[in-house]
């Protein structure tokens, strides 16, 4: 098959990827409010002695998922034995990254999936680009990453942004559009400005469905820090990667069992968020 | 001077709307311009005044262009071509600011399925036209829960709407529509998604409230019962465009064509009442007892113009016209029997309305109710209305609205 010469598209896109880096303090900026964000995280989060946070969760998840007894003393139990691993710090990263890719993905994502549902064009151009976005296996996004930001958590956080937003972006469109005609007429019939209906009506009504694409978008950012780990992100996922590395499959699995704990109390507790009451 | 006035509104759905409206100019139908352009026409040129104070109804099949029309009133659906004048201020292009103020003090709308805010409590859904404008939390409160007792939730204040009856969400609906004290409410379809029998104490309460309000009311149905009985003039739509206007008399008794005719046909009162449903009590004289003078006052007494002629069995053997019986008095005669008038329209009892409304509408008098000779009752244009726009009509000629049929 060699009617054509090859396309060079990886070339391109290098040559792509090389002017980026011509716009370095862009990055550098982008990379320094990582970074705060990541410190004050770790920091805050880190301060917390073991025993104030567990007790903590384990009240948030009684209280905000449903009451219920079992999984409350999952939580408690999982929390314990993360502990009793020594996971305790690298959890306390690992938690910090996907807490800073979750906000960066909502204060990006949101904005953008109002644009979408505001605007249908917009929706057209944005579409697919998500559904690149989200095919495209995630280890490509670590090369980028690092070209930009080198190694460490801060490409981490990048990388993790890129795979995890999506969702949000797509259900906060999603739930915007979905609100009946009939509200948004009431909106505008009693002379809402278009913030007033934004902020009253459409993104009030959208709320259960945001916070669903926003429960995906954790799971995602969590399902990254492994990958994340390849280009030095620390955390459990490191712990994960080392094991792996070094074939031993019983550290290997503590570490895995201490991100579905993770994964678990994120979940429930995200998902209680976005039913609770109106 | 009329509190809205419409002229040439005209709405045309699709992207070739400069040729459907040349088109609709040319005198087009509505499926010719679909099948040329592919527009849809939903309000063809509608032109019509409505006066302050009165209940104005817009009646249609479903798709004639109800909706449409009365979304062009507020302009949520901007119009093709046109105007709508609400107090010498033309709405259709008037800038977005004005509209919106116009929209927040003179105007509110009433949903067909009620249009509320699931996550907000109901006085806060009755709130929502005050918040927008910024009115301090305590006065909009105490407003909104004014509005709520107007339409009797008091006590409902913290609720939820999904925790309400939909007769009682759309009672939300209306104090919503009124907390901002507006001068005209415009109501599509509002009590369609109801159940009959909540519907009717709906429209019944509709009107006790506007004999207090005043309000300017836009009611759109597609239920001819429901027009006649809250429209002080109804109009109806065919194909968007505007077939007739009137009263609910006129558009009972003079249907402008075979739609309006279909329309007035289905009423199904029509069917199902007889003459005794409709009949009131007649005034009369005892020819056996009774001479011109009592004839003659008891008609100025009841302000009639005749009086039915019965004997000691109240079997009816006629009329006398008050001229008549005048020039009796004064040639002093003692009896009536000279000038009654035996050729009188009468209908029996349990004959259905439908078969005898022609007989009634071309008749100069009132139709005499007959059984076994004797006079049951008669009926008048009037109370026949009455009767088939849902009230109760008593032998005594008075109207209860509290109708329990
Ligand atoms: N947004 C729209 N786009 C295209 N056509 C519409 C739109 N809204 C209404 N129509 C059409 O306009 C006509 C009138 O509709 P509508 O005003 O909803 O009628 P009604 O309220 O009397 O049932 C119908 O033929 C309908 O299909
Ligand atoms: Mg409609």
């Amino acid at each position: 098959m060699d009617l054509f010469p090859p396309i060079p598209l990886a070339e391109w896109i290098d040559d792509f990827v090389d002017w980026l880096t011509n716009a370095a303090f862009l990055f550098d900026g982008i990379e320094g409010i990582i970074s705060a964000v990541l410190t004050i995280l770790t920091s805050s989060l880190g301060v917390i002695p073991e025993w104030i946070f567990i007790v903590a969760l384990t009240v948030l998840t009684y209280t905000f998922a449903g009451r219920s007894p079992s999984l409350t003393i999952a939580v408690l139990a999982g929390l314990l034995l993360i502990d009793n691993l020594q996971f305790w710090d690298d959890m306390i990263l690992t938690l910090s990254l996907v807490i800073a890719s979750t906000v960066i993905s909502i204060l990006i994502g949101v904005p953008v999936g109002i644009w979408m549902a505001k605007n249908s064009v917009m929706e057209q151009i944005i579409k697919p680009v998500l559904d690149f976005m989200q095919t495209m296996p995630a280890f490509v996004y670590l090369i980028p990453a690092v070209a930009f930001f080198g190694i460490g958590m801060e490409p981490g956080v990048v990388a993790s942004v890129i795979f995890a937003m999506p969702p949000t972006i797509r259900l906060t469109n999603l739930g915007i559009r979905q609100v009946s005609t009939e509200v948004i007429e009431a909106a505008d019939a009693f002379g809402s400005t278009g913030a007033q209906k934004l902020f009253k009506v459409q993104l009030p009504m959208a709320k259960t469905t945001i916070m669903a694409g926003i429960n995906q978008t954790i799971m995602l950012a969590l399902s990254m820090v492994v990958i994340a780990s390849m280009i030095g992100a620390s955390g459990l996922g490191q712990q994960v990667y080392y094991a792996v590395g070094r074939n031993q499959a019983g550290a290997g699995f503590e570490a895995g069992i201490a991100i579905v704990i993770l994964a678990i109390i994120l979940d429930r507790l995200t998902q209680s968020f976005g039913q609770s009451r109106k | 001077m009329a509190k809205i006035k419409v002229e040439g509104l005209t709405k045309i759905f699709g992207k070739k709307s400069k040729k459907a409206l040349e088109l609709l100019n040319e005198g087009r139908t509505k499926d010719e311009i679909l099948h040329e352009t592919g527009c849809t026409v939903g309000v063809n040129q509608a032109s019509f005044e409505v006066e302050e104070g009165e209940i104005f109804v817009i009646m249609g099949l479903s798709g004639s262009g109800k909706s449409t029309l009365v979304r062009l009133l507020n302009r949520l659906i901007q119009p093709t071509k046109g105007s709508v004048h609400l107090d010498g201020k033309d709405l259709a292009t008037m800038d977005e600011k004005t509209l919106r103020e116009v929209r927040r003090k003179d105007m509110s709308m009433v949903f067909q399925k009620f249009g509320l805010f699931p996550y907000r409590t109901v006085v806060s859904n009755v709130e929502y036209g005050l918040e927008i404008q910024g009115v301090p939390r305590d006065e909009r409160y105490e407003q909104a829960k004014k509005s709520l007792e107007l339409v009797g939730l008091k006590g409902y204040e913290t609720k939820y709407p999904d925790e309400l009856s939909g007769g009682m969400q759309q009672r939300v609906g209306l104090a919503r529509a009124l907390a901002n004290d507006p001068e005209i409410l415009l109501m599509d379809e509002a009590f369609s998604a109801l159940d009959p029998l909540i519907r009717k104490d709906m429209q019944d309460e509709l009107l006790d409230l506007q004999t207090s309000m005043k309000k300017t009311i836009i009611f759109i149905t597609h239920d001819l019962d429901e027009a006649l009985r809250i429209g002080d003039r109804i109009t109806i739509m065919k194909d968007g465009a505007i077939v007739q206007v009137g009263t609910p008399e006129e558009i009972l008794t003079n249907p402008e064509n075979d739609y309006v005719e279909k329309f007035v046909e289905d009423v199904d009162r029509s069917k199902v009442y007889t003459a005794s449903n409709v009949m009131i009590r007649p005034e009369t004289v005892n020819i056996e007892k009774e001479g011109p003078r009592v004839a003659l006052k008891r008609m100025r007494d009841s302000k009639i113009s005749s009086i039915y002629v019965v004997n000691r069995n109240r079997e009816l053997l006629g009329i006398a016209h008050a001229s008549d019986v005048s020039k009796l008095v004064n040639d002093e005669k003692e009896s009536l029997e000279d000038i009654i008038d035996k050729d009188i329209p009468q209908v029996d009892p349990n004959t259905p309305v439908n078969d005898f409304i022609e007989l009634l509408t071309s008749s100069s008098v009132p139709l005499a109710v007959v059984e076994d000779e004797k006079l049951k009752g008669i009926i008048i244009r009037g109370s026949l209305l009455s009767a088939l726009t849902g009230n109760e009509v008593n032998l005594d000629g008075s109207v209860s609205t509290d109708s329990t049929s």
